[in-house]
Order: structure tokens, then sequence, then C-alpha cells
């Protein structure tokens, strides 16, 4: 796979991850990229290589581990907010929304 | 300079135990030692002044009551700042965090507290673990106390400077990728990666699940060895934590036989590439190891060549995906964009992000994002997690044949600051012989063999066992660590230069 | 809003030259005590961001671990459809900011579902009172996923995100446990497509009632459909843009919302433009949608499998097990209570049209009579649900409160007057029916003292009349006890008052 990858794909990535570079930092990016990408898209040719691969998403072979369903205690809302830039009515105060999910 | 400062962790334990010593003494002498040396190390972002010496104090009325103790109760710890400690602040070395106090301990620092260790505070990494050098801390680097022009290597940079330097007998670091063993081999310390699930993740500021834990490093084999037995454990609140009993670390770390152990040398994690005086440090330790009675073999892992290459997408995938979460609308950093009167949600995120994280981890975020971006998932982050499986499976038929694995821990001795920073791929070639451990699970370990005949500076041999076998690497290191005249770094070194 | 100035066809108009194409996705929320991935309570309605921790709040380093309930709760759901129920799966994330869901991904579950491939069978009641009809509706898979936190949009006029100058956070709801059932493309005659999308919801949320697996609360959003529609033009195969709008939150609602958005969207294919692919909102006062978010195909939620969460591996005995815990079918069991109930075929079909058959299973279970639950849930409580526009479920009115009522009834100590007065009260809040009894002093009066007096005032003014029933005319004594219960203001015992009369006059 060619690792080409425009200003603006790194720009669009960029808004992916809600970072909003500079103009700097999107061309830094746009040069460094492409060389680490062509580095690690090596793994596709060894494992083209190496036939049928099952993909390791845990190194440790569980599975089923299940918590009962039993409150806990949790946080007052005092240290639930004691970290928050900005509350209000025992909620996190945040600047407006605009999209809607 | 105290004397107290150049003992062991174990050396420790055993004049707390007979009374010889207090903790509060100790304790005080490590604080004295940070006061007068870090200025230059840098390896502590917070100092727990206070919570250490009550912590200490309260250690020694319980001991005078005749109450019964854990081993290490009294022996002071460091801890690297990506660990929750709710009474000191936690950065993970990043603006975005800059003195955020987290509500919750994180279980290791749980356990530590239930055996009575003092915090004595808490130290510099890459920012979120991200670096091999610990110059992508938003802090200010770390620097290597055999020369401080020198990187102490990353990301537990500063947990591993604390040691060396003898601010600490102990310290907690984490290991994503080499991140505890190789600024151990850098520093000249011992540091262990145990088994991925060994130790708890719980309240870790997580890099990448799939390969982050969190791991003991010391001064000696033992000291390690006793510090793991405190935090492994199966804890409830990780899902990934092995429920089965801790292997007998310590146990192993006090038997040290290689008599008949099978000893695996990896060929794919030396020879070209690699510094000359480290491929010597090496292959005399491997000499060593023989001579006292090791069954010394070649192994060939050659799904290791690829480990870097999988990282670097597994890891930046995860990483893009974990720190989602610092968005500035719950705790962390805020700030308002610059020329926009009425700024939304969004744009105070993104604003935020910009500022508050640092190059290094923009760039892995912007990578993970397009690793797992679809249509290219499967070419790379998919590809990726089977070459894990191919590293996995070279990893079992090597055990298949050897009880452990040795090798290099790192290509190179520290290097300077600002040497490879201008070349984020040449910095990631570093941890080629770190990788592998993480992508498979299994544990590892860096002992300190010497100073590299070239450059003078320590040499780290690694050992790699299967997983849940971390006794295996206490055993080896151990037998290996009374065959090798490892210096120590001369405390008046840096006490000198003041 | 680029849509609002193409004129909006009437439904029936609309199905004569397009066949609609709908999916549903419904949101149902677990009643399990905790969260589902932390150990926090779920309560509704409790104070803000006091049902939280650092794992549901997504602090730093903090770790999620399943809840087995849940587990159990999503196979039990997925058997009920008839779905294969996976013998492995993962949770994945999935990837996208936004300000109520902490960690800025969802816990949820990608290609690889607990339940897949299911279907249930719904009845459409006939316009004409005749047999019901029933529709096959496939069930593409029920994941299990969590739920995101509340915000609470502060300045604008109306309280809606547009406007506002900035937002609240509470996070008690982050995590609750949520089941996502989402069906395949649901082909029926266009004419039906309402009636079938509301039997859907209306059958789905009995049977998660009948599994007690959750609340099943429209209104309080514990269970929200999305409905998915697109518009075919008759004889053609092609496939129309489709519009997601997002939790509709009544079973009328849902019909209604298919019947605006064919009529919208015919509007728009008439007039020879496209429809936008986009979420787009219910609006309950007048039945219309208006455009949310567009959907563009830069919307990329890089899923990956959740590295903090072991795999889900049920083994078939526990599947098993958990198949024998379920309920009747909904079909066998309507069948049952008919015959229990003694309710004609009528009977039934007008209580399960309503969407009131749970409602009157609980007021029986809580001690009316089947013919008493059912007056009041198909007559009073019919009646005022809709006045107000809204579903019978959604009345704040329990069945035990209705089987209250009934009991004071039964027991003499209201007539049916004073049971719409204790109704009213209760619907009020004003609290139990005893409570509202005893707080407006409805309580008939029964006590001879005060009822013998009054009998003996209504003789002595009304003369002629007591002279009749005296003289043998019985049927007079209805005027007599007109005059005490007028005077008493309708809280007579009127059956004793017409014994104290007769008494009296014989
Ligand atoms: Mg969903
Ligand atoms: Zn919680």
């Amino acid at each position: 796979m060619s690792s080409a990858l425009s200003r603006e794909d790194v720009a669009h990535l960029a808004n992916l991850a809600r970072i909003s570079l500079s103009e700097d930092e999107l061309d830094r990016l746009g040069a460094e990229l492409p060389a680490i990408l062509d580095h690690v898209a090596a793994v596709q040719g060894v494992v083209d290589a190496a036939g049928d691969v099952e993909p390791m998403s845990h190194p440790v072979p569980v599975a089923n581990v299940f918590r009962e369903d039993v409150v806990r205690p949790g946080l007052t809302p005092d240290e639930a907010l004691s970290g928050a830039p900005a509350s209000e009515e025992q909620r996190f105060l945040v600047p407006k929304i605009l999209g809607e999910e | 300079m105290s004397d107290l400062i150049r003992l062991t962790a174990s050396e420790i334990a055993d004049r707390l135990a007979t009374g010889d010593v207090t903790s509060v003494e100790v304790t005080q002498a490590h604080l004295d030692r940070i006061e007068a040396v870090d200025d230059q190390v840098h390896a502590f972002l917070h100092v727990g002044r206070d919570s250490a010496l009550a912590t200490a104090a309260d250690v020694d009325a319980r001991r005078a009551a005749g109450e019964q103790l854990p081993t290490l109760a009294g022996v002071p710890v460091a801890v690297k700042d990506l660990i929750n400690t709710t009474d000191q602040p936690t950065t993970a070395g990043s603006r975005i965090l800059e003195g955020w106090r987290p509500p919750y301990d994180a279980t290791v620092v749980a356990r530590l507290r239930a055996a009575g260790l003092p915090i004595l505070g808490k130290t510099n990494l890459d920012e979120f673990a991200m670096g091999s050098s610990n110059e992508h801390s938003a802090y200010g680097p770390t620097r290597n106390p055999w020369d401080t022009d020198r990187i102490p290597g990353g990301s537990s940079g500063g947990s591993a400077a604390a040691v060396a330097a003898h601010e600490a007998p102990l310290a907690l670091g984490t290991d994503t990728g080499g991140s505890i063993r190789q600024p151990g081999a850098m520093t000249g310390i011992v540091g262990v990666k145990p088994t991925y699930g060994g130790v708890s993740r719980y309240g870790v500021v997580a890099m990448a699940s799939s390969l982050d834990q969190v791991g003991p490093m010391g001064r000696s084999v033992l000291d390690a060895a006793l510090l793991h037995e405190v935090v492994a454990g199966h804890d409830p609140m990780d899902s990934t934590s092995i429920d089965a009993p801790v292997p007998a670390v310590v146990e192993a770390a006090r038997r040290g036989d290689v008599q008949g152990l099978r000893v695996g040398v990896v060929r794919e994690l030396g020879g070209e590439g690699f510094q000359p005086g480290v491929r010597a440090a090496f292959d005399r330790a491997v000499e060593l190891l023989a001579q006292a009675g090791a069954e010394v073999v070649e192994v060939s892992c050659p799904s290791f060549e690829h480990g870097i290459a999988a990282y670097y997408l597994v890891m930046p995938s995860e990483v893009s995906s974990n720190l989602a979460r610092f968005d500035a609308m719950r705790y962390g950093l805020r700030v308002a964009p610059e020329g926009l009167t009425d700024p939304s949600a969004e744009q105070v995120m993104a604003a935020s992000r910009d500022a508050g994280f640092g190059d290094e981890v923009k760039r892995r975020i912007v990578l993970g994002t397009y690793a797992l971006s679809s249509g290219y998932y499967d070419a790379y982050y998919g590809s990726a997690q089977k070459v894990r499986t191919l590293v996995a499976r070279d990893f079992a038929a090597a055990f298949e044949q050897v009880d452990v694995l040795v090798s290099p821990t790192a290509p190179t001795t520290a290097w300077r600051l600002g040497e490879k920073s201008d070349d984020p791929l040449a910095m990631y070639l570093e941890d080629v012989c770190t990788i592998p451990a993480n992508l498979a699970g299994v544990p590892g370990l860096n002992l300190p063999v010497g100073l590299a005949d070239d450059t003078g500076l320590p040499v780290g041999v690694q050992f790699l066992a299967p997983a849940q076998a971390d006794d295996r690497l206490y055993n080896a290191a151990a037998a290996l660590e009374r065959l090798v005249d490892a210096p120590q770094l001369s405390a008046d070194a840096l006490e000198g230069a003041r | 809003m680029s849509t609002t100035t193409t004129p909006v066809v009437a439904f029936d108009d609309a199905i004569t030259r397009y066949d609609p194409v709908m999916g549903l996705e419904v949101h149902v929320e677990l009643n399990t005590a905790t969260k589902m991935f932390c150990g926090c309570p779920t309560a509704f309605g409790a104070e803000p961001n006091t049902q939280v921790c650092p794992v549901c709040l997504g602090l730093p380093g903090a770790l999620p671990v399943v809840n087995a309930k849940a587990v159990e709760s999503a196979i039990r759901i997925g058997l009920a459809l008839n779905c294969e129920i996976a013998e492995w799966c993962r949770f994945a994330r999935k990837n996208y900011f936004y300000p109520d869901m902490p960690k800025n991904f969802q816990t949820s579950q990608y290609d690889e579902p607990i339940a897949f491939d299911g279907w249930i069978d719904v009845q459409v009641p006939a316009e004409d009172g005749g047999e019901p009809e029933v529709f096959r509706i496939e069930i593409e898979r029920a994941h299990m996923e969590e739920d995101t936190g509340k915000s609470l949009h502060v300045g604008g006029a109306t309280g809606r995100i547009h406007g506002a100058d900035h937002s609240l956070l509470d996070y008690n709801r982050a995590g609750i446990p949520l089941i996502e059932i989402v069906t395949r493309t649901i082909h029926v005659p266009a004419e039906k497509a309402p009636a079938v999308a509301r039997a859907y919801v209306t059958q789905l949320r009995e049977l998660m009632l009948a599994l007690d697996v959750s609340d099943a609360r429209m209104d309080q959003g514990s269970l929200r459909a999305d409905v998915n529609l697109s518009l075919t033009p008759k004889g053609s195969d092609v496939l129309g843009t489709r519009s997601e709008t997002k939790n509709v939150n009544s079973f009328r609602s849902v019909e209604r919302a298919v019947r605006y958005e064919v009529g919208r969207h015919a509007g728009i294919l008439d007039a020879g433009g496209s429809v936008v692919q986009e979420t787009r909102h219910f609006h309950e006062a007048d039945g219309s949608t208006s455009a949310g978010r567009e959907k563009s195909d830069a919307e990329d939620y890089r899923y990956f499998p959740e590295p903090d969460l072991a795999p889900v591996a049920p083994s078939r005995e526990w599947v098993e097990q958990l198949r024998g815990t379920l309920p009747e079918p909904p079909a066998e069991r309507r069948q049952r209570l008919q015959a229990e109930w003694g309710f004609s075929d009528l009977d039934m079909r007008d209580t399960v049209g309503a969407g009131a058959l749970e409602l009157v299973v609980e007021t029986v279970e809580a001690g009316a009579t089947p013919a008493a639950a059912k007056k009041w849930w198909l007559g009073e409580l019919a009646r005022r649900a809709n006045e107000q526009g809204t579903d019978l479920a959604a009345l704040p009115v329990t069945p035990q409160q209705v089987a209250g009522v009934q009991a004071l009834i039964d027991d003499g100590r209201v007539n049916d007057k004073l049971a719409r007065q204790v109704l009213d009260g209760v619907l009020a809040g004003e609290g139990t029916p005893e409570e509202v009894v005893a707080a407006r002093g409805l309580e008939v009066v029964s006590d001879d003292g005060a009822l013998g007096a009054a009998v003996d005032r209504a003789i002595e003014a009304n003369p002629d009349v007591a002279q009749k029933i005296r003289d043998g005319k019985v049927q007079a004594a209805g005027a007599l006890i007109g005059s005490v219960m007028k005077e008493m203001r309708g809280q007579a015992d009127a059956a004793r008052v017409r014994e104290l009369v007769l008494e009296k006059l014989s």
C-alpha cells in the first residue's frame, strides 16, 4: 500500500482526533508520517507471507471476566467535580455544544 | 552523604526489622539526597515529603508496638507519575494534566500503602510514557546520573535515574515497549516488566492497553523481586489481570542457580547495528552464564524483526483512543481558542488538545487515528495484530527449546540529549529488543552487566521467559548478577558536581 | 434545514407512488442494579453526579469490568427474539468525540454482537375489528453497549441545544447498560408500515417487561426507538436515501414519525429533489421531524476490539439454562390470559391494541378483577392519555394505584364518582389513593348517625314523598336518596341511605 499522505489527509485525521493543529504542525506531520508509515506498512507483507494467522487482540487468553451486579461505593459529587475546569449546580460546565449525537 | 542511601532495599528492610534504623531516618536520608542532587538529575516531578515522612512515622510506631509488618514496610519508594496517587499530583508528564489530583489511588499504590512503603514522590517520564529518552516530558528532561549530558532512557527515565542516583532504593515504572527495561539498561539498574496481567493496571494512566504493564525497579535483583511481590496479584478492577498465584519471584531471586538452565540467545536481537561495546559486554555475560553451568544455545525468532512495525501500529492505535478522554470537559487543561469570542465545546476541545499535548503525543495520536480509519484498518491495525500472533508463536517455539531467552536490552548505551530528537523513526528503532515481550505479553528483565568498553556507560542484558514464569527471570538474573562486576554509580559523583 | 420549503405530501397520497423501506433500532436500558462496566447504581432521577465513579467518569487510569447480569439479560433478550447466541464475541470501541461520553468512545459491540439472526411476529390490529394481521420482523442483531450522560443546555430560550450559552453535564446515566436491537429491513404493504412499526415497538416493550430486564419506560428514555426510513418508487427496486429519526418516545409517536417521514420524503422526491442522509428529531407537538446531524462519509468511528475487556464466550450450558428462564411466548401468553380473565376476542384485542396488556396484568396482580382493571385502563385512563397525547404507560399512575382505587370502591369507601376524583389526585401527584382520600376527604359517609340525621331532614323537607313511600310506593325513595346525596355532596353511601329511608318510613 502506498503511504502517501497529503496535507489534507493529515488535517482530516487531526479533525477526527479533535486536535487543532497549526499550519506548521500539519506541514511537519505531513513530512514525518510517510516515512513512519513506510516502515510499519511492512506488516502487510509479513502477514501475506505467513498465510492463515489469527489476530491477537489480548495477550492473555481469557474470556468471561465478569463482575457481580452489586453496587460499590463510587465518588462523591465533590470528588467527581474536583478536577473540573468549571462546574455549576453539581454538574460539569462546558461550552455550548454544537453538534448532536 | 548518609550511608543509608547506599543500602539496597533488602538491606534497609533487614536493618528496619532489627531496629538498627527507623523508617523516618531512612526516608529522611532519601529526601535529603533528592534535595541535594535532583536539580541535576530532575528525576522527580513532585516530592511528597510530608506524606512520606508520615507513612514512615506510622510504620515506625507500628513496629515499635510489636506489630508484624510486611518485608518492605518502611522502605521508601518512588512512583512514576503515570500512576494515580490521591495525595500527590499525577501529570503523566503532560501539560494537559498539570496539577491534576486523582480522586482515587491506583491499585498498585493502594498495595504500596498497605505494605507500608513511604512514597517519596512522583518521577519524571516521557509525556504519557511515549518515548525512549525522557526528552518528551513536558516538564523538562531527566538526566542520566552517569553523565548528565545524556538521556536516562525512557519512558520510566525518572524512576530509573532516581534509583541509579540513590534518590530512592526502589521505584515503580511502566513498560509498554521497553519503558522499564531500556532506562534500566541506560542507568545501570534492574528493571522488570512482569507478565501482561501480572500486575494491575487499574489507576495507571493508559497508553496502550494491550501492552502496558507496571513493574519494579531497584539496584538488585532481589530488591526488584521484593517490590514485584508487593504490587503483583489479581485485581478484580482490571479485567485483564491474571487470576492465579504470583510466581515465586523472591524465592527465585534468592536462589540464583543456572546449573542446567537452558539459555537461548536470540539471533535476531544482536549483531549488525548494535554498538560494539554493547555486543562485547553481552557476549561476556553469556560466557559467564555458560561457565556457571547454563546450556547456552542460539535460537531464531524471525518475526521479532517485524516487532517494531507491529508495535508502531498497535500502540498508536490504542493511544489515539485512550487519550481521547483528555478533552478539557471534566478535568485537565482547558484553553480558549485564539481569536474566538464565543467558542463551542468542540473548538475548546480541539484547542486544549493542541495546547496540552506535546509533539510526540500528537504524532502518535494522528498515526493511530490513521491506522484505525476505515479502509486502512485491515492493512494496518489488523495486520499488526496478526504479527503479534507470529511473535507469540516464535516465543512459544523458542521456549520449547530453552527456559529463558537473552539479548542485549538496547542496541546502544545512553546517547546525548538532543542527539535523536529530529528523527522519530531512529528513536523508535531503539526499542527493537524490548518490544517483542510486550507484543506477546511475556515477562522481561534488565540486568546491568557492566560498562561498555567504548563509551564507559552502563550496558544491560535482557532476560525473557514464558508468560507467568517471571520467577525464571529472577532466578537467571540473580545468578548472573553474582558473576558480573556491574559497578554502581558512585554517589559522590553527583555530590561532587555541586 | 434544506428541505423545509418542500411541501410534505399526505401519507395516503405518498403511498400511491412510493413504498416505504423501514428499519427500527431500539435501545433498551437494562434494569440491572449497577452499570455496565462499574458498580455505580442506576436509579432514575437521582441528584446529578451522585451515581458516578472513576470508571463511568472516564478518569485517567480507570478500567471497565463487565456486569454479569447485563450479559445474562442480553442473552435472554436474544433468545426471546429467537436469535442465535454468539459462542464467542467481543466488545469494541466506537470512537467519536461528544461531551456526554466521558471516554470519547462508546464501549459497544461491532461485528461480533452477542445475539444475531432472530425474529419476532407482531400482530397489527385490523381496522375493521377483524382478525389481527401478523407480520414477521427479522432481527439482525442485539448487542451490548453503554449509555451516555445527560446534558442540560443553559441560556437558550427553549432549553434545546441551539442558542445555548453553555451546557451542564450529569454523568449518572453514563455507563448504564443498553441493549441495542436492530431489525433487518422491513418490507410490508405501504399502508401498514406505520402500524407495523408501532406494533413492533409495543410488542418489544411487552417482551422486555415479561423478561423483567428493563423498566422499558419510553417516557423516561429506558426504551428509545430510532426509525430509519427511505422510499422506493413503486415498481422499482432502487433504494432511496434514508433518514434516521432519533429517540421517538411513545408508541403513538413511532407511528406518527413513520407517517410524517413517508410524506416528507415523498414531497422531496416528487419535486425532483434528493433526500439528505441525516438524523432527524421528532416533535410531539405537531408530529413533524426536523433535521439534526448530517451523516457524511467522513464519519469514521474507528472501531477496534476493546483491549481492556476480555471476550465474552457464553457456554452452551449457560445459554440453555437461560433459555429455561424465558417467559412463555407472547402469543401463547395472550391466549392463556384471555382464558383466565374470561375476556372475549374483542376485549383482548382492545386491550392489546391500547398497549394495556401489561398494565392489566399488573393491576390484576395487585388485586383488581380483570374486568375492573380493563374498565379503568381502557376507559377513564385511556381517555386521559388520549387527551394528553401520550401512552397509557406514560401516565403518572401505577397499576398498583389503579388496583387501590378499585379496592376503595369494592370496600364501599368511595363510589364511582369519588373514585374518579381519587384518580385525579393520584395523577396530580398527591400520593397513593389512600393519601388522596385522606387529604381530599373523599370517603363516603356510611355512619348511621350522620346519615340518619340527613335522612330525617330529607323526610321533613319532602312530606309528600315520604307519605308515598309509607303508602308502599317504594320507587319514590329515589327522590329522598337524591336529596340526601345532594346535601352530602355525593359522599354518602347510597345503599345505606336507601336502607335508612325504607326503615324510617315502613
Ligand atoms: Mg448504539
Ligand atoms: Zn461508575
